[in-house]
């Protein structure tokens, strides 16, 4: 267990139960996952029960207790990505990389997910990269864009 | 940036500020909105600054990287200021022209500009854009002129005056008394007079009390809050520390769902530069209040919405909606009085106090005052964000500044209200759009979200990704939400699959009730106007899936055949390779062949294919 790294992110609370959520924020965003490990120590910390973290842990879409790819893939299923076509974007990179969603490829470099709207709905259907955002991502350029992150 | 020691200094600050500014200065404004960003916005600002450098015009131009300009269908649009030309459609490309012809030259570039799909006029000047007349920004006003990272730029345009004339010549009463008095209601969907919410906490004698603003903007196909978070972020500051002065709270948060990180940075940005100019912090302005902001980001889940559930997660639990009374007005966060509003909601407030409650009250319906923001998109030709006069009729939202339906093709509905809304049919087209109008055809308002659809829109498969959606984000507290959206969700898939039977219809009716009746929460109690309205305004289309076996709309994959017209074909192969499951073979040049026993109906073969040789029916 990587112990400074966890120790630069608790102290940046107070170690009240109510920092659960800020806390596994910034333990997902640094190493991509939720390490049991590092979740014990959160519960002594914050004094906050292993079955409530795992409450929370799996009841919120952004966080994973299995490592997720270098790059994460979030495609747009809201309602204007929905009905120009956001699921077939959807079946055709998961086609394209192998994975079902939710799921990250064998060499650990994309996890394909969903969301329920990304706020681009005037360029539907839209998706994702890291933290950029692709417009206009019709089936046809799936693979342009991939290819900018292989 | 100085720190304003009292309201003078503040005064005089941006008195000297407005006469530095030259209004003759050249300026060009890249939209970096919702609907900008995804279309390549930065590389545009990156080929004028490029260009700039290369002919010298750096010092001369200023380039700014601003918020929504409203009309996404453009993407990417640029303002030319001062003679208020905009460009739309721009790429890096199109930059050494727009530099050349028109900042050195003062010409316009006719290629860029918007032209009309029908009378084919075009027009430079945003004024002349259709898409423009007929809303009434408040407050969409400063998206397209600021820099959203500057607080000079918010101060520019008169930002801090409301709250400068909160502090200076109002008592907290007084402030709820305007508020009230302008008929503003919550943006983000249920339309609870904000007057009043405010009241209700005031008055409850306890402390601390806090100021919460909700941007877990989750209603899919709305992004009005995230353009204002990310656009205009100080607006919502202010409007959130007037609160705070009128109910006495000393700490605000503001909930932003992690789908959007870049409002997340900006409204980062603008707390910091608020806290260190005075406008929050201890001893506001020199007032004697105190008060100052966190942001608390939201980890994905959409019933977080709601507001005892996002006052559930920000005290660390999972995001369970609690029954109201107690309302989080009178017992909130950490069980103290906590007023919630929406995004939009809060950037209303600096305007009302400015310009008065009377200015405020006189836009709008009797009931519903002011304007209301939608996100206009789907089927329409002008996508984008408007701001009309609460009461402008769903006509000219779609066809005036809509431009009507792509295509040409036919009107079939409007969806309002997100996963908890409905679908209007064209029956309803010259309905005066307001919380209540909407109510009564079966929708509701909402957070403004405006998806239209034409026919290639199946309504009962529209019933059925609302379902799917509120089935996958149901926190499955209470029975009634819980079971009911996934039987309806079984229902709805044995129709679409040609296994429907009329009695399915009613089973759902009686779903329909108990959840609108018993659910604790609004996810529960609203998801049935999606069904509701859709089996009221088109039970002709469940009925083809039922009786016929057919979806004519051409949208329910079990129910539809793809075949390959050998004539057409040219045997490219782009179709066998997106073909998951290896049903479609043959030469290559030669015309293609599909097994319909492996066929699995994804469609992938028909978008892939540039020859229109894949057919459905």
């Amino acid at each position: 267990m990587d112990l400074p790294r966890l120790e630069t992110i608790l102290s940046r609370y107070e170690g009240e139960s109510w920092d659960l959520i800020p806390v596994l924020q910034d333990i997902q965003d640094s190493y991509s996952y939720l390490p049991k490990d590092e979740l014990q120590v959160v519960s002594e910390r914050l004094n906050v029960p292993l079955t409530q973290i795992y409450s929370v842990a799996t009841f919120f879409k952004m966080f994973s207790l299995i490592p997720k790819g270098k790059h994460q893939i979030k495609v747009c299923l809201g309602t204007t990505c929905h009905l120009k076509g956001g699921g077939r974007v959807v079946e055709s990179l998961s086609h394209r990389l192998g994975v079902e969603v939710g799921y990250t490829t064998k060499d650990m470099q994309f996890t394909l997910e969903t969301v329920g709207c990304l706020g681009s709905c005037a360029q539907a259907p839209v998706m994702m990269v890291d933290d950029k955002y692709y417009g206009r991502s019709t089936v046809d350029k799936v693979p342009k864009i991939l290819k900018l992150y292989k | 940036m100085p720190k304003f020691e009292s309201i003078d200094h503040l005064r005089e600050y941006r008195r000297q500020l407005i006469a530095k500014r030259d209004p003759n200065q050249s300026q060009v404004l890249v939209c970096a909105g919702p609907g900008c960003l995804p279309m390549g916005s930065e590389e545009v600002a990156a080929a004028f600054r490029e260009e700039f450098e290369k002919n010298g015009l750096g010092a001369k131009v200023l380039l700014k990287e601003c918020g929504c300009h409203g009309l996404c269908a453009g993407a990417v649009r640029v303002l030319i200021r001062p003679q208020e030309i905009t460009y739309q459609q721009v790429t890096p490309g199109d930059v050494p022209e727009i530099v050349e012809k028109t900042l050195k030259e003062g010409q316009v570039v006719e290629r860029l500009v918007y032209e009309d799909l029908h009378t084919h006029e075009k027009a430079a000047y945003k004024g002349e854009i259709p898409f423009f007349k007929g809303q009434m920004p408040i407050v969409l006003r400063k998206l397209d002129v600021i820099d959203p990272t500057s607080l000079d730029d918010y101060l520019a345009m008169g930002g801090y005056r409301g709250l400068r004339k909160a502090l200076l010549e109002m008592k907290p009463d007084d402030i709820i008394d305007a508020i009230d008095k302008s008929g503003l209601r919550g943006r983000g969907g249920g339309g609870f007079p904000t007057g009043r919410k405010w009241r209700i906490c005031q008055d409850v004698e306890d402390e601390p009390k806090f100021i919460i603003c909700n941007g877990d903007e989750g209603d899919p196909g709305a992004f009005m809050d995230r353009a204002v978070m990310e656009g205009d972020p100080h607006a919502v500051l202010e409007g959130m520390i007037i609160g705070a002065y009128a109910i006495g709270a000393s700490k605000g948060y503001i909930y932003v769902r992690h789908e959007y990180p870049l409002a997340v940075s900006r409204l980062q940005l603008a707390i910091e530069q608020a806290r260190e100019s005075g406008f929050l912090g201890k001893n506001i302005l020199r007032s004697g209040f105190d008060f100052d902001i966190k942001i608390s980001r939201g980890a994905g889940a959409f019933v977080c919405g709601e507001e005892t559930a996002l006052i559930h997660s920000m005290e660390g639990n999972i995001g369970e909606p609690s029954p109201r009374p107690p309302y989080p007005a009178q017992s909130g966060l950490f069980g103290k009085p906590t007023v919630i509003n929406n995004v939009e909601t809060w950037a209303n407030v600096p305007e009302i106090i400015n310009l008065g409650a009377d200015w405020y009250a006189a836009i709008g319906t009797e009931k519903s005052k002011g304007t209301k923001v939608f996100s206009l998109v789907g089927a329409v030709n002008q996508t984008g964000l408007v701001e009309v006069p609460m009461g402008t009729t769903l006509r000219q939202i779609v066809y005036d500044l809509g431009g009507g339906i792509k295509g040409d093709r036919d009107f079939k509905a409007v969806q309002t209200g997100g996963p908890s809304g409905g679908c209007i049919p064209a029956q309803f087209l010259d309905l005066p759009v307001d919380y209540d109008s909407l109510q009564s055809v079966g929708s509701i308002m909402g957070s403004g979200g405006m998806i239209v659809m034409d026919t290639t829109s199946c309504m009962v498969d529209v019933a059925r990704y609302f379902i799917n959606f509120l089935y996958e984000e149901s926190c499955g507290k209470c029975t009634p939400c819980r079971e009911g959206l996934k039987n309806l969700l079984f229902i709805l898939d044995e129709i679409i699959h040609g296994r429907g039977s009329e009695e399915h219809l009613a089973l759902m009716e009686e779903l329909c009730g108990t959840m609108a009746t018993a659910s604790i929460c609004g996810l529960g109690k609203s998801a049935v106007n999606p069904i509701r309205s859709t089996m009221k305004y088109f039970k002709d289309e469940y009925l083809a899936h039922i009786r016929d076996k057919k979806c004519h709309a051409l949208v329910c994959r079990p129910l539809l055949k793809y075949t390959i017209d050998p004539e057409t074909c040219t045997g490219c192969l782009a179709c066998v390779r997106e073909c998951p499951v290896g049903a479609i073979s043959g030469k290559k040049k030669m015309a293609q062949e599909l097994d319909q026993e492996l066929c699995v109906k994804c469609g992938l073969c028909y978008e892939a294919c540039q020859f229109e040789a894949v057919k459905v029916e």
